[in-house]
């Protein structure tokens, strides 16, 4: 299920400008993987390039190469779609279909890859709301609207419905910064429990909770607005965050930054 | 409050500032309250006026309004009714939404999502300009041009799907329902793929690309993402783009051949409509007459405000929709 991400010289330009430059690292499979940062550095443009979401805006394209275990996510016959499909993602506001009930939302990507059975639907929704420790919650208001949910309820409900579809990668950009702290710690929770089957990338602003989730760390800067962002370190988290071998690591991570 | 404010040591300046606000807004409310005032008046003597004309013409009707089917109020012994005209209007300006609106919603998402950013401006612009181009226009170009140009196909729609009692009869011309119906499809075309492209514009960008993450297509997220949400605002478009059928005189008085039957035959020379009628009938008119053809005019008031209300109670539900959404 879980598989390792090798990335090497990647550039991400939106239009002429450059946002990300020459960014190479491994993202080991079954482990969470953090991104950190000031505002700015490219960390979501990043994560975006590792499931072809980044081209999706106009204009926006990707030089260099993505490796997910022997396949080139880039090569030229390719199918962003199944790359997507294979690549799970979670947003930093929660985004549930408005218009579709609780099961529908986690359902819609089911529904995209053919036909299931009702049953098999069924069994599958219950799994991964179960996965997102959301079933409880839920499991007498299935057919109400997502909407109708939390914040903290709906972000879970958008990794149930990521989930759902047995991706082998979740990428996950600020999850929790709209969330209050109890569900903040609902998410990492999920998280820590979720990296036993999947490959976790997760951009977060929030040092301790990268410090509290994640087993390897990557600090991207920029060296100046305008400048591409790139890639200044990575390594276990807890060397990061103990004794980091760049000196704007440890400005970062001290918050002595700028 | 009104004690606090009347404290002396806030007596200068906040006279001042009272005074100020007096001088600017009198003179506003005034004017604003009289326009809202004279308008209402201006509506109600329009209508006191219309009905007044109306009511004698329909005291003097010899026939049932409501079920008669010819109109010869100009006649010694005046005898009119509505029936046809209603069935003609509502069923014309049916047939041009049923065709109107899938080519509309078409047109609108190639240009939100499919054509290149170039192309789509230079799109939406020929079609904003479509939907300002004058009705007459229309009327005449279908009458010129469409007309002749529809005999061929609706003699092969009636040869060969004749047995579907839409396309059956015995006599098929270019004047017809069909034409007509096209013709006013064609006209407000533009209106609902002007709308519908607003509304497709507007649909969350993070909506679409949860479907996009999830491994949709593109034409799956639009099915995911882009239509639930415009779907209110495309039903108010098409409504828009009824009230507007219905309403329309000069394109189907060219047009419709002006009988005094109901049939759904639309490729035969059947087909009238309350605007077409009074367009046709108001020079030759007499008193009655035109009474009778303002009362006519009433009635596509009454429809064209139950559609507008009907899209109004949709936008409404929309607004709430886009409340429990956000
Ligand atoms: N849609 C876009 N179009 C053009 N430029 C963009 C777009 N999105 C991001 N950028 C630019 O790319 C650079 C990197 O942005 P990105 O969103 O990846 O930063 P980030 O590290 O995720 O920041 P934050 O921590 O605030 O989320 C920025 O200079 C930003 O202005
Ligand atoms: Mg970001």
């Amino acid at each position: 299920m879980a598989k390792q991400i090798e990335v090497a010289e990647l550039d991400a330009y939106y239009g002429s400008h450059k946002a990300i430059e020459g960014i190479t690292m491994t993202v080991e499979p079954r482990s969470v993987t953090a991104f950190i940062g000031p505002s700015g550095c490219g960390k979501s443009t990043f994560l975006r390039t590792l499931n072809r979401m980044h081209e999706v805006i106009p204009g926006a394209t990707v030089q260099g190469k993505v490796r997910l275990e022997d396949q080139d996510l880039y090569g030229p016959d390719v199918d962003p779609v199944s790359v997507r499909r294979t690549i799970g993602m979670v947003f930093q506001r929660p985004n549930p279909f408005p218009t579709m009930s609780i099961f529908d939302n986690v359902a819609a990507g089911l529904r995209l890859n053919g036909r299931f059975s009702k049953s098999e639907l069924n069994g599958v929704v219950e799994e991964s709301l179960k996965g997102a420790n959301l079933w409880n919650e839920v499991k007498d208001r299935l057919h109400k609207p997502g909407s109708g949910l939390s914040g903290g309820q709906q972000q879970r409900l958008c990794i149930a419905r990521a989930i759902a579809v047995r991706p082998q990668v979740l990428l996950m950009d600020e999850p929790c910064s709209a969330l209050d702290p109890i569900s903040t710690l609902a998410i990492e929770d999920l998280i820590s429990k979720l990296k036993t089957e999947y490959t976790i990338v997760i951009v977060t602003h929030n040092m301790q909770q990268a410090a509290r989730v994640s087993d390897r760390t990557a600090f991207f800067n920029l060296a100046a607005q305008g400048q591409p962002g790139k890639l200044i370190e990575m390594a276990e988290t807890s060397k990061i965050f103990t004794n980091p071998t760049e000196k704007a690591t440890e400005d970062y991570i001290t918050g002595r930054f700028g | 409050m009104a004690q606090d404010l009347k404290k002396p040591e806030g007596g200068p300046a906040m006279r001042r500032s009272a005074f100020r606000r007096s001088r600017g807004d009198t003179p506003f409310r005034f004017v604003s309250t009289g326009a809202g005032i004279v308008l209402l008046a201006i509506m109600a003597a329009i209508a006191v006026f219309l009905i007044a004309k109306a009511v004698p013409a329909l005291q003097a009707n010899k026939a049932n309004f409501l079920t008669y089917f010819d109109w010869t109020p100009n006649a010694t012994v005046p005898m009119f009714g509505i029936a046809v005209l209603a069935f003609g209007t509502v069923v014309s300006s049916f047939i041009a939404l049923v065709i109107a609106t899938p080519i509309a919603i078409g047109v609108a998402l190639f240009i939100s999502h499919y054509a290149p950013r170039r192309l789509a401006s230079t799109l939406g612009y020929v079609v904003d300009l479509l939907a300002a181009v004058p009705s007459v226009v229309y009327g005449l170009w279908g009458f010129t041009f469409l007309v002749p140009l529809m005999v061929p196909p609706s003699k092969f729609l009636n040869t060969y799907f004749g047995w579907i009692p839409l396309f059956g009869g015995d006599s098929v011309v270019g004047r017809s329902m069909l034409t007509a119906s096209l013709v006013l499809a064609i006209m407000i075309l533009p209106i609902i793929a002007a709308i519908s492209r607003e509304v497709f514009l507007q649909a969350p960008k993070t909506l679409e690309e949860a479907a996009y993450a999830l491994g949709a297509t593109r034409w799956e997220m639009i099915r995911m993402a882009v239509l639930p949400f415009g779907r209110p605002g495309v039903i108010s478009a098409a409504m828009l783009g009824l009230g507007r059928a219905m309403g329309e005189t000069i394109a189907v008085a060219l047009i419709f051949p002006i009988t005094f039957n109901i049939s759904f035959q639309i490729l035969s020379p059947n087909g009238n409509s309350i605007a077409a009628n009074i367009a046709n009938g108001f020079g030759e008119a007499n008193a009655i007459g035109r009474g009778a053809l303002i009362a006519s005019g009433l009635v596509l008031f009454l429809i064209t405000l139950l559609v507008n209300s009907m899209a109004r109670l949709i936008i409404a539900r929309r607004k709430e929709y886009a409340r429990a959404a956000a």
